[in-house]
C-alpha cells in the first residue's frame, strides 16, 4: 500500500550564537509527502512557537518514521485544526486503519470531501491511538465486535485487468452477492 | 432470497482483481465497511477492499485475527484445498488454468481425442434410433 502522506520525525535548533552556545534543540513529528516538504513544515510551526527561521537555524536529523505493526487493526484518535471560509476550528476524529499514515490519509481526504478543506489548511494537533473502550464515534464503535458478520449486498461486476475491458457484452451482468 | 455468503471472521474468499489475484485468502478481520484483513498461508497479512474479493461458500472456524501458525492448522483441519478443488467452482477454475496452459500438441491431442468421444456418442445415438424405429 502506498501512502501519499509520510511520517517525518524532523529535528532542528537555531544557530549557536556568541551569547548562546548551546540552543535547545526541538523535535517535531508531521505529516507531508516528501522530505523537503517536511523540513518546510518543521520551519513554519517552530516559527510560530519560537523566535526562530530557517535562515538563522539548522536542521539536525530528519528520519521518516514507519509504522511498527502494519498487520493489526487499530482505531486512531486525530486531534486537528482547520481554517475553514469563516474562521479556524478544532476537530477530533476517529479513523480505524491498519496504518496511521492510513488514518491520515483518511483524515485528509475526509475533511476535503467533508468539508472542502484542502490539506495545507490542516494542522494535525496530535495522533493517539485508542483502545476500543474509549473510541467516542459510533462510525469505529460499530466495528468493535469479534463476532461481526455482514453480507456483501452488492456484487460490482468488475473484469480482472483493465486490458480486458469491452465497451459492449452478450449478456447483462449478475448482480446478486 | 436471503443472503447465503457473509463477510465474517474465518470466510474464505477468492481475490479477483491485482496482484493476488486468483488466490484463496482467509477474512481475519474487517476494518471498516469497505476493507478487510486478509490472510493466507503464503502471503504477508495485509488489508484489501471487499471489491477485490468474491466470498466463496468455506468458512474456518477461527477467533478473530489468529498468529500465522493457528491460522495454517485451522486451514489444514478444514481441508479447505481440498473442499474448493472439489467443488464446481473451484473445478471449472482448475480447467480454466489447464486450458490457458496448453501448447499446440497438447491441443492437437484434445482435438483428436474430441473427434474420437464424438464418434463414440454419434454410434451409440444411431443405435438408440435404430431400435426406436424398429
Amino acid at each position: 500500500m502506498s501512502y501519499k502522506f509520510h511520517q517525518f520525525q524532523v529535528v532542528g535548533r537555531g544557530l549557536p550564537t556568541e551569547s548562546d552556545e548551546h540552543p535547545k534543540i526541538y523535535r517535531m513529528k508531521l505529516w507531508a509527502t516528501n522530505e523537503v516538504r517536511a523540513k518546510s513544515k518543521f520551519w513554519y510551526f517552530l516559527r510560530k512557537l519560537k523566535k526562530v527561521k530557517k535562515s538563522n537555524g539548522q536542521m539536525l536529523a530528519i528520519n521518516e518514521i514507519f509504522e511498527k505493526n502494519p498487520t493489526t487493526i487499530k482505531n486512531y484518535g486525530i486531534w486537528l485544526r482547520y481554517q475553514s471560509r469563516t474562521g479556524y476550528h478544532n476537530m477530533y476524529k476517529e479513523y480505524r486503519d491498519t496504518t496511521l499514515n492510513g488514518g491520515i490519509e483518511q483524515m485528509y481526504t475526509e475533511m476535503a470531501s467533508r468539508h472542502r478543506v484542502r490539506h495545507h489548511c490542516i494542522q494535525v494537533i496530535k495522533t493517539a491511538t485508542i483502545p476500543a473502550k474509549l473510541c467516542k464515534r459510533e462510525s469505529t464503535k460499530q466495528f468493535h465486535n469479534s463476532k461481526i458478520k455482514f453480507p456483501l449486498v452488492f456484487k460490482k461486476v468488475r473484469l480482472p485487468t483493465r486490458k480486458l475491458k469491452t465497451t459492449y457484452k452478450a449478456s447483462r451482468p449478475n448482480l446478486f452477492v | 432470497m436471503p443472503f447465503k455468503r457473509y463477510v465474517e471472521v474465518g470466510r474464505i474468499a477468492l481475490v479477483n482483481y491485482g496482484k493476488d489475484y486468483g488466490k484463496l485468502v482467509v477474512i481475519v478481520d474487517v476494518i471498516d465497511q469497505n476493507r478487510a484483513l486478509v490472510d493466507a498461508p503464503d502471503m504477508v497479512r495485509g488489508q484489501m477492499n471487499f471489491k477485490r474479493l468474491t466470498l466463496t461458500d468455506i468458512k474456518i472456524d477461527i477467533k478473530r485475527v489468529p498468529n500465522k501458525k493457528t491460522l495454517v492448522a485451522a486451514l489444514e483441519a478444514a481441508d479447505v484445498k481440498n473442499k474448493w478443488e472439489s467443488s464446481s467452482w473451484g473445478r471449472k477454475l482448475i480447467v480454466q488454468k489447464k486450458r490457458a496452459s496448453l501448447n499446440d500438441f497438447d491441443r492437437f491431442k484434445i482435438m483428436l481425442a474430441k473427434i474420437k468421444k464424438a464418434g463414440v456418442v454419434r454410434q451409440e445415438l444411431a443405435k438408440l434410433k435404430k431400435e426406436t424405429t424398429a
